[in-house]
């Protein structure tokens, strides 16, 4: 128990004082911690995973944030870790929203926003020239624009240089999911052809992630405006993982 | 049940898991979708009995948790910055009348100037208030410190804030282990009262007390909340047994038992600070961390025991003491008192500035070269401040600081278009 | 209340709370509360308060009332204030039933909170009163009121009006009166006493948010006041119940006025007597002999401003205008003629003898 609460005029006293709460059962000698083993837990460090850093760009009322969700619910089914957040601006409808998702096999400890993606899905190509949306994309990033133009349409062929030219991709998910699900929110089709393009994830478990977040026909048309998606993204893209063995 | 959930819903379910019986809530960003998720389960039915009040402000939500404590009632509420400081005068009430309310502080900025994201300075600003102040570092600490504070505070009758960082937890999607129902029963008995507004036993709650006595009861409030010192980490153990996962407790020590340099902090960036520590020891640094979990009572013994072997202690906090300073390294400084440990303070993070884990590695490097000044404020812009101090000297009508930082930086457009 | 009587003749009792002959005449369920030695006497004897306390005296009748309504099933949230203060000088309490004070402005979110649990616990039996004087009620702890209101949590709140922060040192709240003196509206300069604005009416406030029961009282009619508590407990939900109380202090009476002066304020129309359900008005009670507001006025020494060293009778008009409009407002002097008629009846008959 504590001692020692007060000082007394005659100096420091030990005083036993009687507990005040009624006493917790004490547990086994055999699974006893003492307070300050409990207190300076070493903890092995877990080994540096080969984390999975991706950034979405997008403005707000586009499902930005919900398609970081929608990544890591999907990584959560493969039996992975994944932390997904927003990057906090007052999103209004048509500001520009950023959301971040961190895959890994072991747990995620870090909170910093992705500051070097692995990979970078624009989700409005508008943004394209007003938000530096390539800041930091590793050498080796992947990157996926929804538009319906091809992208050596864009405008961006200084990212050749950068970057490996066969993990740039355009799908037009918007146009997709205007034909299948009949509004044009593009984050369903675009996390298709994000698992088509790095690999990270398999198909189905996005499908199974957008089913439980939408539910009935909306999640199924959901589902299937991934999959065509999906099957847009050229066989030839350099992926982490090949397209058939993620598959099988 | 192990899901991939928002903080925010995960911790919904984890206080619902502990029947409260009153829930009374005025929502306040980013706190929003915890009352949201609770008022979901109970209006669902899922939670009963239990009586979702919605008040007309925080000073209400507080006070009508009061009312409901004092008669017996399981009573949960949730906040942040502005709020927390609307119902002041409630928190010192209901810690002062020993009621064992819990409630969820989603850390945020306090203004002025407004600012929706996190730092500390809100629940820094009631460490005086007789609440006991628990930290959590994850979602998943989030939903196991919400239950064992519910225990902690029923046993003490005293009232627990669980501080978890403003949309960095409150609105991540991360994987929890949410209990099953048997679990938390079996945990959590049904709350008996030591003071209850009873028709068959009547009793006088919130008299006044004049010089006579004040002292007295201010004395027991502070003798209360020190035996909380001992039924933390008895509670956390409890919860590790039952559990199987520790979290909670007092302080918590990583690669600390051997390191020359010591980081101290409290809540999410011990993960990032983590990280830091991991990459820098495979750089050969002896650098460890300790994350202060209990805040109040302020864990004095665990925290000089812990840091008592370094040569040099940075605390990195997220608020600030306008006036003198840091605020956790005020507290470190007399848990080292006597030792020859220099305690370094490094203020970040504030109003939701990202805490980068390159920023982190410079501070650390720094302190462990000893070069680190008494007080940093970690990625200050030096200029913008220059910028600002030389307006204020050149002209008494300088405007608003706000408003002309924000313009200098392009995010407020300048002059008519 | 006319117990029939065999001769024929028709006797009012206008103040039956006498304890000399109201009560005996009257069945058991009609007296007063006050008259039983089984009361509960809900707040004791021995509290602090000053002599000719119109709040004591309020709070007495109005929660011994609601015992008796409820049969001693009653749990009190009181706002800081005299009667917290009087009712509990460390170490002892005046109240016997179960009581809690927490802060100035939170009184009804307490009471609130209070009904929430034994909501919560299944309790549908012990009912909750919240109270607290008028700076309590209409200034700081007017969003928690109308919050409560809103909601329709089973709460009834009293107030207890004696129009001025009278604990703290009779500071001017929402509630004061144009003209009156009170230490932040001294009685100096041009326009001494208290400002004229349009006043701040908690009962119509109350009544706006058209909650089942609402009603204004003053210890000048403690039947009413007992009466209209009574109603209040038969019923669920929010009410609201605003008592006129002289403060001998702050309004600067003698302590023996106070039952007086309450009774004033009602004939003069100043404070209208009203009974109101679901925004409506549902009841008045008529002024039985008109005064002038200057009778009124001129027993406190909070409105002598108006009489020495110079007559205000502009001011004195002013209120007499306020008054004026209240009795046309709230139809507080209208007789119908059929009561008119039965009324001079009455007179000749009594006149009239044998």
């Amino acid at each position: 128990m504590r001692h020692k609460i007060y000082a007394s005029a005659s100096g420091a006293q030990t005083v036993v004082i009687r507990p005040l709460y009624p006493q917790i059962t004490p547990m086994p000698m055999a699974g006893f911690r003492s307070r300050l083993t409990l207190c300076t837990t070493q903890t092995q460090p877990p080994q540096a995973g080969p984390v999975f850093e991706t950034r979405i760009h997008g403005r707000g009322g586009q499902g930005v944030v919900t398609s970081a969700e929608l990544l890591s619910v999907a990584a959560f089914t493969e039996g992975r870790h994944a932390q997904a957040f927003p990057s906090f601006g007052s999103e209004r409808t048509g500001a520009p929203v950023i959301s971040f998702c961190r895959i890994d096999e072991r747990t995620i400890r870090t909170r910093e926003p992705i500051v070097e993606p692995d990979a970078v899905i624009i989700i409005d190509p508008t943004l394209l020239h007003q938000v530096d949306v390539f800041a930091g994309l590793k050498p080796d990033g992947y990157v996926l624009i929804n538009s319906s133009r091809p992208f050596e349409q864009l405008h961006l062929s200084e990212l050749n240089d950068r970057f490996r030219v066969e993990r740039l991709c355009a799908v037009p998910a918007t146009e997709l999911a205007r034909e299948h699900v009949g509004k044009p929110l593009p984050n369903a089709a675009m996390l298709g052809a994000f698992a088509a393009l790095t690999g990270i994830v398999r198909l189905d478990s996005v499908a199974a992630a957008i089913r439980e977040r939408f539910g009935g026909e909306l999640g199924e048309a959901n589902a299937r405006a991934a999959q065509a998606a999906y099957q847009l993204v050229p066989p030839s893209s350099g992926k982490a993982a090949s397209r058939e063995a993620v598959n099988a | 049940m192990l899901k991939q959930i928002e903080g925010s819903q995960a911790v919904a379910q984890a206080v619902a898991l502990c029947r409260p019986e009153v829930i009374c809530a005025y929502p306040i960003s980013p706190q929003t979708h915890i009352v949201e998720g609770l008022s979901r389960i109970v209006k669902s039915g899922q939670l009963k009995p239990c009586e979702f009040v919605n008040v007309e402000s925080e000073f209400a939500a507080m006070s009508v948790a009061i009312g409901a404590s004092a008669t017996g009632a399981r009573a949960y509420t949730a906040t942040a910055s502005q709020g927390l400081l609307y119902m002041t005068e409630a928190l010192y009430n209901a810690s002062g009348l020993g009621l064992p309310i819990v409630m969820t502080v989603a850390n945020r900025a306090i203004g002025a100037p407004i600012n929706i994201w996190n730092d500390h300075s809100d629940s820094m600003s009631q460490r005086d208030s007789g609440w006991i102040q628990l930290y959590v570092e994850s979602n998943q600490e989030a939903v196991d410190v919400h239950i064992q504070a519910f225990r902690i505070a029923e046993a003490l009758s005293l009232p627990v804030m669980v501080c978890m960082d403003g949309f960095i937890l409150t609105h991540a999607m991360e994987r929890v282990e949410i209990p099953e129902p048997e679990q938390v029963d079996r945990f959590l008995p049904p709350f008996e009262p030591r003071q209850l507004l009873d028709p068959a036993a009547p009793v006088t709650i919130g008299a006044m007390v004049g010089p006579e006595a004040y002292t007295e009861v201010r004395y027991l409030a502070h003798y209360k909340q020190m035996q909380a010192l001992d039924l933390i980490p008895e509670v956390a153990s409890a919860f590790e047994t039952s559990f199987g996962r520790p979290s909670g407790g007092l302080v918590r020590g990583y690669r600390s038992s051997d390191a020359e340099t010591i980081v101290v902090a409290l809540g999410s960036v011990m993960g990032t600070v983590e990280d830091v520590i991991d990459e820098l020891r495979q750089a050969g640094l002896r650098i460890g961390a300790v994350a202060v979990k209990s805040f109040r009572p302020w864990p004095r013994d665990e925290v000089r025991s812990a840091l008592q072997g370094a040569r040099r202690v940075v605390v990195l906090e997220k608020a600030l003491s306008i006036g003198i300073g840091g605020i956790v390294s005020q507290n470190v400084h007399g848990a080292l008192e006597g030792l020859p440990v220099s305690v370094h303070t490094a203020i970040a993070g504030l109003g939701g500035r990202p805490i980068f884990k390159e920023s982190l590695r410079t501070l650390f490097l720094k302190a462990h070269a000893d070069a680190l000044p008494g007080t940093t404020f970690v990625d200050l812009d030096e200029g913008l401040i220059d910028t600002e101090l030389a307006r204020m000297l050149a002209d008494r009508r300088s405007g608003p600081h706000a408003e002309n930082m924000l313009r200098e930086l392009g995010t407020v457009r300048a002059g008519a278009v | 209340m006319t117990p029939a009587d065999p001769t024929g003749t028709r006797l009012k009792f206008f103040q039956t709370g006498s304890f000399a002959a109201g009560n005996r005449l009257l069945d058991a369920e009609q007296r007063s509360v006050q008259a039983s030695p089984e009361r509960a006497n809900a707040i004791t004897c021995g509290h602090r308060a000053c002599q000719g306390c119109g709040e004591a005296l309020g709070a007495r009748y109005a929660l011994d009332a609601a015992m008796r309504a409820t049969g001693g099933d009653l749990i009190a949230a009181n706002a800081t204030g005299c009667l917290e203060v009087f009712s509990t000088p460390y170490p002892e309490s005046s109240w016997q039933l179960p009581w809690i004070h927490s802060l100035f402005g939170n009184a009804p979110a307490v009471a609130t909170g209070v009904a929430a649990a034994l909501r919560a616990k299944g309790n549908t039996h012990t009912r909750v009163v919240g109270q607290g004087g008028d700076g309590g009620t209409v200034d700081i702890g007017m969003a928690c009121l109308s919050g409560m209101f809103e909601r329709g949590d089973d709460v009834l709140y009293i107030c207890y009006d004696n129009e001025a922060y009278m604990n703290t040192g009779v500071q001017r709240s929402g509630a004061t009166p144009e003209a009156a003196r009170t230490s932040t509206t001294q009685a100096v300069g041009e326009e001494p006493g208290a400002p004229w604005g349009q006043g701040k009416n908690a009962a119509l406030i109350a009544l706006a948010h058209e909650i089942p029961y609402v009603a204004t009282a003053t210890i000048g009619d403690l039947r009413d006041l007992e009466r209209k508590v009574q109603s209040a407990m038969e019923i669920r939900g929010a009410r609201y119940i605003h008592l006129l109380v002289t403060c001998p202090l702050g309004w600067g009476s003698p302590s023996s006025d106070s039952i007086k002066l309450a009774r004033l304020a009602t004939e003069t129309g100043l404070f209208p007597v009203w009974e109101g359900e679901r925004g409506d008005i549902v009841s008045v009670s008529k002024i039985r002999r008109l005064q002038p507001v200057e009778e009124y006025l001129k027993l406190q020494t909070r409105f002598r401003h108006l009489f020495s060293p110079t007559r205000r009778d502009d001011v004195i008009a002013r209120i007499q205008a306020k008054a004026d409009r209240n009795i046309e407002r709230f139809g507080l002097l209208e007789v119908d003629s059929e009561e008119l008629e039965h009324s001079e009846e009455q007179e000749l008959r009594l006149e009239g003898g044998s």
